[in-house]
């Protein structure tokens, strides 16, 4: 704003008033062009004409200025910091002409700036001027002092509260006379400066309660109503009940009434005769009111401040339930589902006697009565319900617009998921409603229901056989594959399914499923755990294989030379097949004739049978081969080493067969177990999660120093975010590749090999050889003292009463959901681990720092020792069996209860390794796992009901609770 | 001089708040408790016809809170409000919450008279009130349009600070507004026809 020309500042100029615009002409100019930009071009130039009027002598002139400026203001949004409206209007206030004085009254009050409001105190001579009787005719007096009146309850006039506190006596006659205007700036003054104003005003206020007439009696009503809403405390206004209870039961206006009710909302709770007392005329206002406000007023003061009255209550329910059958108007439905909404839980069973107008209302075409319908349902919900209402809402969901329907099943995976899962009881109905979510119509809500299945199948062991089901017909569908939101929930199944294979009546199926065409339409990081999931489907059907051979041990010789035989037929077909797809990569010795059209014949018959048979094993070899083929040469890294490592499996699988055809030695039998067993064995151990307090509890032993960890804190967050360098790996010689294939060790310990090597100043050494070099233990070193037992029952009986407490309720007999980080039972823990002189864990850490004992058991060795033994090719069956032989006999257990006996309940699980040091312990599992878990690391302990249950000698007790 | 530095500081204050409520993720906190927080009258293309604030509004700041708040940011108010009324259909409820708030509205004809209430208010009253003002908006200029109202925007906020004081209905009788209006509006032309005669005079006396 430059400064204005001294002519034009001083200039009354006659012509400027001659010719001003007035307020018309500036609304015809701004509606000439409705466009934004002509708009705003037209309040430029009304703001600069504005400016140079406002500041004429001329009050006429002024005031029109004024008026168009107030216009621009409060409609257009101008940007009147500027041309602030408080100064001129401050001036023309004083004027003694009225049409001015109006315009100037009505400047002010709309003026919200704070500059402009700043300058508001200016004008208390004049309010307190137009206050105060005048020498002016009544009429004129009274309609002054009600403008002035009007400023001070405007927004405006609280910005400035000296300004109330100057003028607070000057409202007193205007309040005895129970002027309505004055009793609302009256409590608009005590609001904003109530220790100056309250001495002044309370009273007279107080009296207009009780006057006669209704209007002031309506205003003060209104006025008290205002005065102890919420923030404020409502209790120093008890005194005024008698005066209120008077206005209850004679007023006859339905304003005053709803503001009584109003008060006596807040004052209630804090009087409870006061509650007693105005039970009755409430009811009678509640049953004969015919005011739907009233009513409704009523009904929220009975059931928020009056619930003990039974009687109020279920009239109060009564008409709320009316409100819910108004078909015709919306409001009526819309108040009433906010009714029910305020039932307490006392009255819970009538909300549920609604549910079929509420579900009803789930249909509403108004998203604000669904929407409150849908929190009402999540509401109604409980432990014996919440399976029948989360599937009446999932089916809801199908036949809703798509925001509503994520909304449906955000609300129903929020209530089912809560607190662990605590409503759920019928986790088999819960694994197929999640499936049936996934496939629900507008499901944007993947991430949380692929989170729940796997959740689910941590934690809820009797739940896996459903979720496997689930699993299975969420993956067969290959209209599911499009959908880019379902990638999370695929996911999860494939995980599911590949991990807890067992429960699966038919494996091939699932492989055909899990390498289906359409699945090239995933992104790439599903499609490598679909892959993996394979692998762990190949491993158990090859494992059950072994077994069954075994167990007819008599015949193995003849079953062994007819597989050989069978199997190098299909394997030979199919490496023509393949070969196709990848040259060079894996010369092999005999080709024969490419029939591959015969392969698909053997599903037919064969396998459907049985999926153990060889026939099924070498389908699903070929259908492998055929699928995983062309990934091999993958560029994204995550894909191509996982396909490779199945194929390299299989392929070591056949070499055997061709070792045997050759005769080159007849220890192919055990040889096959060997490598099945051991790729088994890596698969079924189940490794549990860490409490994220364990490491707390680990008493570090004396002489270890641990004097990095920042550091390593630092790189362990840093990793976990740092992107996988696209390498590509260039198709290798025959033998090479398929060292380099070898499943175990890739997933196993490829990544967290790749990790010691960036990071191995922090890592503890794990190799013999650096065994050697170094004092310090193995990280997961296994020979720690196995007298932890008693320390386990201990951990039993500590975890037993949590869980106990969540059984009790339930009456049919719940699946075990384990939870980990319970305070309560946290608390417990840390005392328990506390208490002993010796701890056991740091007495063992102690006893292995001066033990060293290389003899690995976790399954971080078990890939560590065999990627040794495989690099050198020949002697990795070798060293590998003797170790699992070894191993076997130390558990005691044949090849395939491995799995099993590494399921240990609850805090057993993964107690293969000593929290020696929590954190690279941690890191150890979480990079050799991630394979596994897809970074879903749980932090939370899972129980297995398994009975075949023995805590093995090397089990280890560590805080994994 | 000394008014150019007023404007000069009132710039600056209104740069700095700008620059204050860009970050602002526009929590409203009403200062009092109030019936009604304000009303906003729009027509169904999004102009805005009338906007009359009873509360004082207050954004939640880290560093200092301001009484009041800048004009852009009531401007964004009304846009999101306008945005949520002006998408419903007909056959809906006519209330819509908004930030912790509920705007209760009502379309006649090509305008929507929204108010802003608490959740806990009375939504039917508030839509009686719609009522009442739209009733004696009618009698007033005999059969309102919205013309009326873009002409006559003063007029139609003093027939509002008749109806509603500080967000409180302070006159429930139609007739008795009415009254009050015209008596008020005889009075100014009465004082404006004096005014003129009285400038005739002393023009005819100078010259």
């Amino acid at each position: 704003m430059a400064p204005a020309p001294p002519a034009t500042a001083a200039g009354p100029s006659l012509v400027e008033t001659l010719f001003q615009r007035s307020l018309d002409d500036l609304v015809k100019s701004l509606r000439a062009d409705p466009s934004a930009a002509g708009e705003s071009a037209a309040v430029a130039r009304a703001l600069s004409e504005i400016h140079r009027e406002i500041r004429a002598a001329d009050a006429a002139t002024k005031a029109v200025a004024l008026q168009k400026l107030t216009y621009l203001s409060s409609l257009h949004f101008a940007p009147v910091a500027s041309h602030p409206l408080a100064f001129p209007a401050i001036e023309l206030l004083a004027s003694p002409h009225l049409p001015h004085k109006r315009l100037a009254y009505l400047a002010a009050s709309l003026s919200l700036h704070p500059a402009s409001l700043s300058l508001l105190p200016l004008a208390t001579h004049q309010l307190h001027k137009d206050l105060s009787p005048s020498a002016s005719s009544a009429a004129a007096h009274r309609h002054v002092s009600a403008l002035a009146l009007q400023l001070l309850a405007s927004p405006a006039a609280a910005a400035a509260p000296d300004l109330a506190i100057h003028l607070a006596h000057d409202l007193v006659p205007h309040l005895s006379r129970g002027c309505p205007r004055a009793i609302a700036a009256a409590s608009r003054v005590i609001a904003s400066s109530p220790s100056a104003a309250v001495p002044v005003l309370f009273k007279p206020l107080a009296a207009c309660l009780a006057s006669p007439d209704p209007r002031a009696s309506t205003a003060a009503a209104a006025a008290f109503c205002d005065l102890s809403a919420p923030p404020a405390d409502a209790a120093p206004f008890l005194p005024l009940a008698p005066d209120l209870y008077n206005l209850l039961t004679t007023s006859r206006s339905n304003w005053a009434l709803i503001k009584v009710l109003k008060v006596f909302a807040r004052l209630a709770p804090l009087e409870s005769r006061l509650a007693a007392r105005i039970v009755d005329p409430v009811c009678q206002l509640l049953t004969r009111s015919a005011a739907m406000s009233l009513t409704f007023e009523c009904i929220r003061t009975v059931l928020t401040a009056l619930p003990a009255h039974d009687a109020a209550v279920r009239l109060a329910i009564g008409k709320a339930k009316e409100f819910l059958a108004a078909e015709d108007d919306p409001n009526l439905r819309y108040l009433g589902l906010l009714a029910l909404g305020m039932i307490g839980p006392a009255y819970a069973s009538t909300v549920h006697d609604c549910r079929d107008v509420i579900a009803q209302s789930l249909g509403d075409a108004d998203s604000n009565i669904r929407r409150e319908a849908l929190h009402l349902m999540m509401g109604m919900v409980d432990e014996n319900n919440v399976m029948d209402i989360a599937g009446m809402l999932v089916s809801h969901a199908a036949k809703s617009d798509p925001e509503f329907a994520n909304e449906i099943l955000g609300a129903v995976l929020a209530a089912c998921g809560r607190n662990v899962y605590e409503l759920v009881e019928d986790f088999d109905r819960y694994a197929s409603l999640l499936a049936d979510m996934a496939r629900s119509l507008h499901c944007a809500q993947g991430d949380e229901i692929g989170r729940q299945l796997v959740d689910v199948a941590l934690r809820v062991h009797d739940a896996r056989p459903e979720l496997v089901r689930s699993a299975r017909t969420l993956l067969i569908d290959p209209a599911l594959l499009g959908n880019h939101f379902l990638c999370p929930v695929l996911s999860a199944a494939a995980w599911i399914s590949g991990e807890y294979v067992q429960f699966s009546k038919d494996p091939v199926e699932l492989v055909e499923a899990l390498l289906q065409p359409r699945t090239s339409l995933l992104p790439m990081s599903v499609r490598a755990v679909y892959i993996h999931a394979v692998f762990k489907i190949i491993t158990f059907c090859f494992s059950m294989y072994v077994e069954r051979l075994d167990n007819s041990s008599e015949a193995v010789d003849a079953v062994f030379d007819d597989l050989a035989v069978d199997q190098s037929v299909g394997e030979e077909r199919n490496v023509a097949h393949v070969s196709g797809e990848e040259q060079g990569i894996r010369p092999i010795s005999v080709e024969k004739d490419p029939v591959s059209g015969e392969e698909k014949g053997i599903r037919t018959h064969t396998v459907e049978k049985d999926p153990f048979s060889h026939e099924s094993i070498l389908y699903m070899i070929n259908l492998i081969q055929t699928t995983l083929g062309p990934l091999v040469e993958c560029n994204e890294v995550e894909v191509q080493e996982r396909a490779r490592n199945l194929i390299g499996f299989i392929h070591l699988a056949r070499e055997i067969q061709e070792l045997k055809e050759r005769k080159v030695n007849g220890d192919k039998n055990s040889r096959v177990k060997e490598l099945v067993v051991t790729v088994r064995a890596i698969f079924c151990q189940e490794l549990g999660p860490v409490s994220a307090n364990a490491q707390k509890n680990v008493v570090p032993p004396d002489g270890l120093v641990l004097e990095n960890l920042a550091e390593l804190t630092n790189i362990v967050s840093e990793d976990d975010t740092t992107p996988s360098t696209s390498v590509v790996f260039h198709p290798r010689s025959c033998h090479s590749a398929e060292v380099r294939d070898e499943p175990a060790v890739s997933i196993g310990s490829s990544s967290l090999s790749e990790h010691r090597k960036r990071h191995g100043l922090f890592y503890l050494p794990t190799g013999k050889a650096e065994d050697e070099a170094n004092d310090y233990p193995h990280a997961n070193d296994p020979l720690l003292p196995a007298s932890d037992e008693t320390v386990i029952d201990d951990k039993f009986k500590t975890i037993e009463p949590v869980l106990a407490g969540k059984k009790i309720k339930s009456t049919k007999s719940r699946p075990k959901v384990v939870k980990l980080d319970g305070e309560d039972f946290l608390s417990t823990m840390v005392a328990n681990a506390s208490v002993p002189k010796e701890d056991p864990l740091s007495g063992a850490v102690r006893g292995v720092l001066l033990t060293r004992d290389a003899k690995p058991s976790s399954s971080q060795n078990v890939s560590v020792i065999m990627s040794e033994g495989m690099l050198n090719k020949t002697g990795t069956c070798e060293s590998s069996s003797q170790w699992m032989e070894k191993r076997e006999s130390d558990l005691g257990g044949d090849p395939t209860s491995s799995s099993r006996t590494n399921k240990h309940r609850d805090k057993e699980k993964g107690t293969d390794l000593p929290e020696i040091d929590g954190n690279e312990s941690r890191k150890h599992r979480s990079s050799s796992r991630s394979g596994r878990r897809q970074g879903k690391h749980k932090h939370r302990e899972r129980s297995s009901t398994q009975p075949d249950i023995v805590p093995q000698a090397p089990v280890i007790q560590d805080f994994l609770l | 001089m000394a008014w150019q530095l007023h404007a000069v500081l009132w710039l600056l204050s209104e740069l700095e708040e700008i620059g204050n409520c860009a970050h602002d993720h526009h929590t409203v906190t009403p200062l009092f408790c109030r019936q009604i927080h304000f009303v906003l009258l729009i027509s169904r293309q999004g102009k805005v016809r009338l906007t009359k604030w009873y509360t004082p509004y207050q954004q939640k700041q880290k560093a200092k809170t301001k009484p009041l708040v800048p004009l852009d940011f009531l401007e964004k108010v009304i846009k999101e409000v306008s945005a949520l009324v002006l998408d419903r259909g007909p056959k809906m409820c006519n209330f819509v919450d908004w930030q912790g708030y509920r705007v209760v509205y009502k379309r006649y004809a090509s305008l929507y008279f929204c108010m802003c209430i608490d959740p806990t208010d009375n939504e039917l009253e508030t839509l009686q009130i719609i009522h009442h003002y739209v009733e004696i908006l009618d009698r007033y200029f005999g059969n309102v349009c919205e013309l009326d109202l873009i002409f006559n925007f003063h007029k139609a906020y003093f027939i509002l600070d008749e109806v509603l004081i500080a967000g409180e209905l302070q006159e429930s009788n139609k007739k008795a507004v009415l009254r009050l209006v015209t008596a008020q509006d005889a009075m100014v032309e009465a004082a404006k026809e004096e005014a003129s005669s009285l400038s005739n005079i002393i023009a005819q006396a100078t010259k």
